[in-house]
């Protein structure tokens, strides 16, 4: 079944499955080579080691067989519209419940098979030379094998997300996902980004794992209602009974597309479920690229996508959808303005650009948002990896200094700090350019990739729901800012430390997938322009969403977005780079906007006022039911006062007055009558032997006197 | 011919002297010697009425009670020399250790 069709009509369909065992079968390799290895050493006297080459190999070539099975499904998707589903399983099959393991290959989960593998290969390729410079790796071999099973398990579960047939496989790729996002967030669980002892990262691992079990509670209310009101949990069943849904029953309906939209804002990082993706930074930077950036956050947005006949039938789930999506867009573009660490305001940036593509999911905008998703995935990814690269630079320079001849290493140096940067292009010249090409596709700047996207989301925002469309507007002006100040604060001005002024470029293995994503982010969105005729991936869409509406290039909205991001860049400019920052100067615009700037440096105190209301309220709860209620109520209480008491009590009186005084008494009674009866008797007893023979007589007298007298 | 009333009032008698001599005296020997004597009433009835109805039954059954007060007498006498060792008397009344 497998390996069986590759038939004269060149359909790979039947491949699909491998998608999910290729990178399984990489992982179980790097699990037990090392074991395997060490055998022969024992066995055979060898002296083979299974290095550190050997497993970001096995895992790279886990991820790019995904990558040519996906373009394999991608040829035959291309004569084969339709797509195909592939069983390879029974699964469950209890009552009227019937679901089968099938794998479902169609335009929409092919582009996203498309985008994990290849984003997911060359970001595999970039660990290989990223997790060995990283100051934590210390030779710790076995750690660095672990990382890479754990990202070979991540592509797995990402893959049966995305080519599940039924919400409930989906829900088991979105669940693997879910770990290995835990899991790789807290990588270095036990020490801090400069190798010191702590519980930091773990904790960010447990704040992300804790957040996405609310948005799965949601992801769950959602799949049993589509279960208990629709009968089935597969799409195409699903999707046949939501119209008849629609009709009988339109409150359900919005229930299940607003439960959904909880499990989104759980995966893709939306308001109010947002705050785990900036503490997700603390894992290693491909990991935040890969999973934090372009691919497990966007699940939501394929989830929404997926759900298209669903969430269309409903006006008001379309509106929550948007609306939240917008909000997030805006609110998270504040927060990034106000950011020092490289990586967090790329992270506030994906949750930003998350809600660019729920709010276009939502306004039913489903192929401008999966083309946002796309060309998010290479911008993002790509200036992800940048600051990788950067971070790998401030701390080779720090390491130079360390060993040079600057003794004093005592002060707390922290590569990921904006305000330790400066200056960078010079050293770092391949990094600086691709991250130049990765900002002006995330700022929307003609022609790169984003500029298209993005543009496409606030046109149909302004055709369909215009409030929508001024909040990302506004959004989108902040995006430039934002990226503006970063690319001002990092690679231009004086080195504001001397880790900086000493910082090297990285090594080939980490530039290369730079610069391929450099290539995608800049030339990505020629595979939908605006034109009549190149709507290419609207087209390739069409065939699994049905007819999708397409739209032109609207010279207003596209010159105002454009303008706006070009009064953004500039603005930045005259805050950040005409007064270049000197080292411990504060933000420029700390004195201007004063407490406004305040918030936005504290990300609006969310994470305070969740520890305040929802955390310590939690924990009040709870020791209010343990203290109170369990202990005080139960255990003293009821317990001790009322149960053991009168049991106690009860026992008592049955011991006392029942059991002594009645029971005992009886039977002492019945014991002396006894006693008294047979000492009267026993005198009876008198040994003589002529006693018992009178007795003997007397008795044999008396019965033959009654047989002959009395019973004749 | 005898009339069978005479031989049952000599039995009678007999046997009561014999229960007598149980009840009364107080050496063992007397006392098995009266029970002899009130086995020998008993067979003198048999044999009596055996006469009457003209059929041996009775005298059968006499030949069994002789049989069995051999054995018995055997038995007693055996018992009685027993006691005799340990106690030195035949007395029937110091022979009361079984009394309550």
């Amino acid at each position: 079944m497998l390996f069986s069709e590759t038939t004269s009509s060149g359909q790979f369909f039947g491949l699909v499955p491998w998608i999910v065992f290729a990178p399984i079968i990489g992982l179980l390799i790097n699990i037990f080579a090392p074991y395997l290895v060490r055998w022969l050493n024992q066995t055979f006297k060898t002296e083979l080691v299974w290095s550190e080459t050997a497993t970001g190999l096995v895992a790279s070539l886990a991820a790019g067989a995904t990558f040519v099975i996906a373009t394999l499904q991608l040829i035959s998707l291309g004569q084969h519209h339709e797509g195909a589903i592939i069983p390879v399983a029974e699964w469950i099959h209890v009552g009227p419940l019937a679901l089968d393991w099938n794998f479902r290959v169609d335009s929409l989960s092919t582009t996203m098979m498309l985008v994990v593998s290849g984003v997911g290969t060359l970001i595999h390729i970039y660990a290989i030379g990223y997790m060995h410079e990283d100051v934590r790796f210390k030779n710790d071999v076995g750690r660095y094998n672990r990382f890479f099973v754990f990202l070979n398990l991540f592509i797995a579960a990402m893959m049966i997300l995305v080519s599940g047939d039924s919400y409930l496989m989906l829900f088991v790729g979105w669940e693997g996902v879910g770990l290995a996002s835990f899991l790789l967030i807290g990588f270095w669980y036990d020490m801090d980004t400069l190798g010191r002892p702590s519980w930091a990262n773990s904790n960010a691992a447990k704040k992300a794992f804790i957040t996405n079990r609310v948005g799965d509670f949601g992801f769950l209310i959602a799949g049993f209602l589509i279960f208990s009101y629709m009968g089935s949990f597969q799409f195409d069943t699903v999707f046949a009974a939501a119209p008849e849904l629609a009709h009988a029953h339109p409150e359900i309906l919005l229930l299940i597309t607003v439960f959904m939209l909880i499990g989104v804002a759980g995966k893709s990082a939306q308001i109010p479920l947002y705050v785990w993706l900036p503490d997700a930074m603390a894992g290693p930077t491909p990991v935040s690229a890969l999973i934090h950036a372009a691919t497990m956050v966007t699940a939501g947005v394929y989830l929404v996508t997926r759900s298209a006949p669903i969430f269309s039938l409903s006006h008001d789930a379309q509106y929550i959808v948007a609306t939240v999506g917008a909000v997030t867009a805006l609110f998270a573009a504040t927060i990034a303005v106000g950011q020092y660490d490289i990586k967090k305001v790329l992270a506030y940036s994906t949750i930003s650009q998350l809600g660019f593509m729920v709010a276009a999911v939502g306004m039913g905008a489903y192929v401008a948002g999966m083309f946002h998703l796309v060309t998010h995935a290479f911008f993002k990814a790509l200036l992800f990896l940048s600051a990788g690269s950067v971070i790998l630079g401030l701390e080779r320079g720090h390491h130079h200094l360390a060993h040079g001849h600057h003794a004093d290493h005592a002060e707390v140096f922290d590569p990921g700090d904006m305000r330790n940067m400066g200056g960078l292009r010079k050293q770092m010249p391949v990094t600086f350019w691709v991250y130049m090409i990765g900002t002006l596709a995330l700022a929307g700047i003609f022609p790169f990739a984003g500029f298209w996207s993005k543009d496409e989301i606030l046109l149909d925002a302004s055709r369909h729901f215009p409030h929508v469309y001024w909040i990302l507007t506004a959004a989108a002006f902040l995006t430039a800012f934002y990226m503006g100040r970063q690319v001002w604060m990092v690679f231009f001005g004086e080195a504001r430390h001397e880790a900086a002024a000493h910082a090297q470029e990285s090594p080939l293995i980490v530039t290369i997938p730079l610069m391929i994503l450099a290539a995608l982010s800049a030339l990505g969105g020629f595979m939908n322009l605006p034109f009549a005729g190149f709507h290419n991936f609207a087209h390739w869409l069409e065939h699994t969403l049905g007819e999708i509406e397409v739209l032109g290039l609207d010279f207003a909205v596209a010159g105002i977005s454009t303008l706006l991001a070009l009064v953004a860049s500039a603005f930045s400019w005259f805050l950040y780079l005409r007064k270049p920052l000197t080292s411990g100067q504060p933000d420029p615009l700390k004195k201007p906007l004063g407490l406004l700037f305040v918030g936005m440096e504290n990300k609006w105190f969310i994470d305070e006022a969740y520890q305040h209301f929802i955390l310590n309220a939690y924990a009040n709860l709870s020791k209010f039911l343990a203290q109170t209620i369990d202990w005080d109520f139960w255990h003293e209480w009821f317990h001790n006062s009322v149960i053991a008491k009168n049991f106690v009590g009860l026992t008592r009186f049955l011991a006392d007055p029942v059991d002594l005084g009645v029971v005992d008494n009886l039977s002492k009674v019945l014991a002396d009558w006894v006693q008294e009866t047979s000492q009267t008797l026993r005198e009876m007893q008198t040994g003589y032997v002529r006693h018992y023979a009178l007795s003997v007589l007397v008795g044999v007298v008396a019965i033959l006197g009654y047989l002959l007298l009395v019973s004749r | 011919m005898i009339p069978v009333t005479y031989y049952i009032i000599f039995s009678a008698v007999l046997f009561s002297l014999g229960t007598l001599g149980v009840l009364i005296r107080r050496n063992s020997l007397v006392i098995f010697m009266s029970i002899e004597l009130m086995l020998n009433a008993a067979n003198l009835s048999f044999v009596a009425f055996s006469r009457i109805h003209e059929s041996f039954s009775g005298q059968i059954f006499v030949f069994f009670i002789m049989a069995v007060a051999a054995a018995e007498v055997a038995v007693g006498l055996a018992l009685i020399v027993t006691i005799y060792r340990s106690r030195h008397t035949i007395d029937i009344d110091g022979m009361s250790s079984l009394k309550g």
